[in-house]
């Protein structure tokens, strides 16, 4: 359109402001589709943390609370559960398999689980990717441990190392179990999830750590070394929480309130999707901060392109002048100016998404190994389209403020040109 | 030369507002086709609002406005925005060119507004930009040094020979010149009228010069004073 390839020229012959505007604009529009597509995303791998299990049990406490500790191993727990209460509910009948967890200890400042095999069977994550091994195998034997992928990355560990373990969560812990160490047979591929960040080891070695040790203390005296505790009996008393896949998830609710009204001992049963659900919402209000401050970042740079397009007004009315006495009408100054507005702003979008797809592209790599979190390049999503979409109508709309004052000015200069 | 009205104006007045007198009345004022009218006018006296009124761009108080014989005050804005781009070319004092346009654009530009001037430019089916070179080149413009500078680049009687090919390309009827020459020195100012009158013989357009510059007056072979057809201001003195 005549009009249209005007504009181009008009904004051409300044290019140097105008690029200045698309530069803002494209800048605030990658950062607004990148904050939005890291949102989306490290939403989604929260939510990928746990898949396929039906029920996480643990002592009572708060739903938020179990999820923390059992799931993404934060904070710790209240109280520890007995072995009988597991066995009792691992043996029921609408019970396909449980995974034991057993918490406490800690390998420089990465948790230690205690488990036993049917967590690499069971445990599934993502869209129920089920664990698989980078090196070697499930530990088979008593002080045998199988390492995160990051433990191992971060750690430089290899299999065949012996690690020892420490008592207590800290980074630093003063009580080392530094009399039986633990040898790595396997270590896991990376899940983008806490499992990465975990040294698994089995039910038997925490048992066997803690066999000279009573209240948390070691006896004084009491030194039991990692043979003689091979002879002890090494089945565990108490573990911390335990995951629960069902038969059929229809039984979910019979078998949740099951365990919420056990007797014997106190228990709760959450599902650990809308405890997720739960924990996310909490920490909506700092996510919707986040978009809200990139969204304003946006209409920071449009107000800026909507300054200099007034500023730019007042010297061209001249311009407008002439085009009337060539037979412009009100209505093509207007298109004329609103365009220009309209165009730097789509340009910038455009912009704005090569320079997102790059640094997708660069970062992608960096951002999974160092956060674990998996960026996928993909097309925008639907909602990127809307927040697009959304920009774009913004500009238009702060567009048609110069295009509207340019109107008014040719409809009162007409072609009488003021110098 | 056929003596049918190009401009025919009666009774014409015009007041910014109501309740301030008049600016313009002139009773009668008639310009034939293929005329070069001189129009003298000192700043101030009304010689913009008429130039206004002629291209249609404001409206008479009362009275009527013939163009060609069409009553343009009866047109609706749009109509008379596209009559004017049809019909009449043209001139201004000074800056009369669009920076961001070539020289070739900028003497193309009527055509982006009006079909009829397009259609009448590029008539025997030659490129628009041919017809372009074609006046400027009778206007002394048409050099490969020239054409390609950035207009702001252009001295100002350059500019104003380009500006004059951009309103006569697509050959319509009227052209108005509105103090064409007063950045122009008095040499280049003969050689600038000279080339436009040229033009406007050649084509048959009417031609409606204003100008406060007296000397000019002898080369037009009619002269009106815009304060002897304006009625309001000799009232208002």
């Amino acid at each position: 359109m005549a009009i249209l390839s005007l504009a181009f020229k008009s904004l051409f012959n300044r290019r140097f402001t105008a690029s200045l505007i698309l530069i803002s604009i494209a800048l605030s529009v990658s950062l607004l589709l990148g904050v939005e597509r890291l949102r989306v995303e490290s939403r989604n791998s929260f939510a990928n943390t746990i898949s396929g299990t039906d029920l996480v049990v643990g002592a009572r406490s708060g739903a938020i609370n179990l999820l923390l500790y059992s799931v993404f191993r934060i904070g710790d727990a209240t109280n520890n559960i007995s072995w009988k209460s597991y066995i009792k509910f691992a043996e029921h009948a609408l019970v396909k398999w449980t995974i034991p967890l057993s918490l406490g200890d800690s390998h420089k400042g990465y948790r230690v689980l205690g488990t036993n095999q049917d967590y690499f069977r069971h445990y599934k994550y993502a869209n129920k990717r089920a664990l698989s091994f980078n090196q070697g195998q499930p530990f088979e034997q008593v002080y045998q441990a199988v390492l995160g992928d990051e433990v191992a990355r971060k750690l430089g560990y290899q299999i065949g190392e012996k690690i020892i373990i420490a008592h207590g969560a800290g980074k630093t812990s003063f009580t080392l179990h530094d009399d039986k160490p633990f040898e790595v047979v396997g270590i896991l591929k990376p899940t983008g999830t806490p499992v990465d960040r975990t040294v698994h080891v089995p039910l038997e070695g925490i048992e066997a750590i803690h066999k000279d040790w009573i209240g948390g203390r070691q006896v004084a005296g009491l030194n039991i070394s990692a043979d003689e505790a091979l002879e002890k009996n090494l089945s565990p008393k108490a573990i911390t929480a335990f995951m629960i896949g069902l038969k059929s998830k229809i039984a979910t609710f019979r078998v949740q309130r099951e365990i919420n009204d056990y007797r014997k001992e106190p228990l709760l049963a959450i599902l650990p999707g809308v405890a997720l659900q739960q924990l996310w919402d909490m920490m909506g209000i700092a996510e919707n901060a986040l978009l809200v401050v990139t969204a304003l970042v946006v209409a920071v740079g449009l107000i800026g392109m909507l300054t200099v397009m007034l500023a730019g007004l007042n010297e061209r009315r001249r311009e407008m002048a002439i085009l009337r006495s060539v037979g412009a009408r009100p209505g093509h100054i207007l298109l004329l100016v609103t365009g220009e507005s309209l165009l730097l702003s789509l340009l910038g979008i455009a912009l704005g998404l090569l320079l997102l797809y790059t640094s997708l592209i660069l970062g992608q790599p960096y951002i999974e190994r160092h956060y674990g979190l998996h960026l996928p390049i993909g097309l925008p999503s639907l909602r990127e389209w809307l927040i697009l979409g959304l920009v774009g109508t913004s500009s238009l709309i702060i567009g048609l403020i110069p295009g509207y004052r340019a109107y008014r000015y040719s409809l009162s200069d007409g072609m009488s040109i003021r110098i | 030369m056929p003596q049918t009205a190009a401009i025919q104006l009666t009774d014409l007045r015009f007041g910014w507002r109501k309740d301030l007198p008049e600016v313009l009345h002139i009773p009668e004022l008639e310009v034939f086709s293929g005329e070069r009218i001189f129009i003298r006018g000192p700043s101030g006296s009304g010689k913009s609002t008429l130039l206004a009124l002629l291209a249609g761009v404001n409206l008479p108080t009362s009275g009527e406005v013939s163009i060609l014989g069409e009553s343009i005050n009866r047109l609706s804005g749009a109509r008379r925005d596209h009559f004017r781009s049809d019909h009449i070319g043209f001139v201004f004092q000074l800056f009369n060119l669009i920076p961001y346009l070539s020289v070739l654009e900028n003497v193309a530009l009527p055509c982006r507004f009006s079909r009829l001037r397009k259609q009448k430019a590029t008539g025997s089916g030659k490129h628009l930009y041919d017809e372009a070179m074609r006046l400027l080149g009778h206007l002394d413009m048409a050099h490969e040094h020239l054409i390609h500078r950035p207009v702001t680049e252009l001295s100002v009687g350059q500019q104003q020979r380009v500006a004059t090919a951009r309103a006569l390309i697509g050959a319509p009827e009227i052209i108005i010149a509105d103090e064409p020459t007063s950045a122009l020195d008095s040499d280049m100012r003969q050689a600038f009228l000279r080339l436009l009158f040229q033009e406007c013989e050649e084509t048959g357009t009417t031609l409606l010069f204003v100008s406060h510059d007296r000397q000019l007056e002898s080369q037009f072979e009619r002269h009106i004073t815009l304060d002897d057809i304006n009625h309001a201001r000799q009232g208002e003195q």
